[in-house]
């Protein structure tokens, strides 16, 4: 199953069943909100602290696409989930509800794909015939824990980012109908010393790239294999970083092929800076708009490279770097 | 003559501002460290007696930033110190802006018993 260096070839190529996205009410204006199976106008969701909101998100996200499956929640073996949140309690008390025995991962905002990898090496490997993968990002809580409770009112520089309010799921299954997870490249920790906790994406840019650039050197491929290649949460000054390293570096990627989750999923006019980002960028952009967009068969193939800032905050109290991470998955209509 | 001081208000009170903006966008000092800076510059300015005549000149371009905390907070010790000795320093620093930081504590915990952040 490895190949290359750091890939894995799905051979069973495990199926996407069914998957979901849950947002906010930011997302609900932007260009996606079709995609979306729930949407929230209020950012409480009726709970009381913005951290029980998140974990009521990715509850409703689990639900749907284990009903979307027509399956019930005892049908699924292993909950594979992360999120920001300190001890990724959004994830951990999601599970708490949902009763399925758990697998908690943290990769920041990459989590979204690589819970998706892992899930479909599981399901590869007949360690389980059905896993339900997700991640999940609150635009107030995650503010609150990285940077300053959105109430305080703080500024912003234009190269900050906007935290998606979101949750994506995905269940896999070896039989069915649906989008298939044929491969997965897990990236290596990279730090370019950048330390600024308002510019994520020029920060993880170059982990995005290096995955990438694995990820095409493991399968002898190059960007003409797949209809559309999506960054996770780069945003505007992230996106265009990455695109001048791919050009440096040789590996250029056409400008009609190539974007990012976070460019896609507000409105220019909407004021989220530099574009969306969080775990639940990746997770909802493409559980919920690829995933569409496949099943219509407008897309064949893709890569999604979800990209996360591996900072807490303690480590930048304490004026450390942030080490940064990108994870692709490709997903395929066979 | 009133209505000069408007203008040196504006252009002070203006100054003002600016370094504490450059201080957030150049040199990238989070706002916690751009507000005590400037209450420190303050407490600094005061203390060599340059900041009062600053309040003469630019009334409330001078008085409303934040800066202006750090001279009062000078103030109430030197004050406090001259009446009953060095003891006065500790006593009496927080004797001119106690309305300021009582305000800031009551009305904060009245509004957040009577409100709910939007997020």
């Amino acid at each position: 199953m490895i190949h290359g260096h750091q890939s894995w070839l799905f051979d069973q190529k495990p199926v996407i069943l069914a998957s979901s996205a849950v947002g906010g009410p930011f997302e609900a204006e932007g260009l996606l909100a079709d995609d979306f199976d729930i949407l929230h106008e209020d950012l409480w969701l009726g709970q009381d602290s913005f951290e029980k909101a998140e974990k009521k998100m990715l509850e409703q996200a689990c639900e749907q696409s284990i009903d979307k499956a027509g399956m019930k929640k005892e049908d699924v073996h292993f909950f594979i989930s992360g999120d920001l949140m300190n001890q990724i309690i959004s994830s951990s008390f999601a599970a708490r509800t949902l009763g399925i025995p758990y697998i908690g991962i943290f990769g920041a905002c990459s989590n979204s794909m690589l819970g998706l990898a892992l899930s479909a090496l599981m399901v590869n490997s007949k360690a389980a015939p059905y896993i339900l993968c997700g991640a999940s990002s609150h635009n107030a809580s995650v503010e609150k824990q990285f940077r300053y409770p959105t109430e305080y009112g703080s500024q912003k520089p234009p190269t900050a980012q906007w935290t998606v309010t979101g949750a994506g799921t995905a269940l896999l299954g070896l039989e069915g109908d649906g989008p298939r997870v044929t491969t997965a490249t897990i990236g290596r920790v990279i730090d370019m010393g950048l330390s600024d906790p308002f510019n994520m994406g020029g920060a993880m840019a170059p982990a995005a790239v290096d995955t990438l650039e694995a990820h095409f050197r493991d399968f002898n491929r190059d960007p003409d294999y797949y209809d559309l290649i999506a960054t996770g949460d780069l945003g505007e000054v992230g996106f265009s970083i990455a695109a001048d390293l791919l050009k440096k570096h040789c590996h250029p990627i056409p400008a009609d092929k190539f974007t990012d989750c976070g460019l896609l999923i507000y409105r220019k006019d909407q004021g989220a800076m530099s574009g969306g980002s969080g775990c639940g960028c990746s997770a909802t952009v493409t559980f919920g708009h690829f995933m569409k967009r496949m099943r219509k068969e407008e897309l064949k193939r893709i890569l999604v490279i979800a990209t996360g800032a591996l900072l807490s905050p303690l480590s930048f109290q304490q004026k450390e770097s942030i080490p940064c991470i990108a994870h692709a998955v490709s997903i395929e209509m066979t | 003559m009133i209505t000069i001081i408007y203008f040196w208000a504006f252009v002070i009170g203006g100054l003002i501002c600016v370094v504490g903006q450059l201080m957030m966008d150049v040199v990238r000092l989070t706002p916690a460290h751009t507000t005590s800076t400037l209450v420190v510059a303050g407490t600094i300015l005061g203390g060599l007696g340059l900041y009062e005549p600053l309040i003469k000149f630019a009334g409330a371009g001078a008085t409303v930033p934040i800066s202006s905390f750090g001279n009062s907070l000078v103030k109430g010790a030197l004050m406090e110190a001259e009446r009953t000795g060095l003891i006065g320093v500790l006593t009496g620093i927080f004797e001119v802006t106690s309305a300021g930081i009582s305000a800031a504590i009551i009305f904060g915990f009245m509004g957040a018993i009577l409100f709910k952040p939007k997020g």
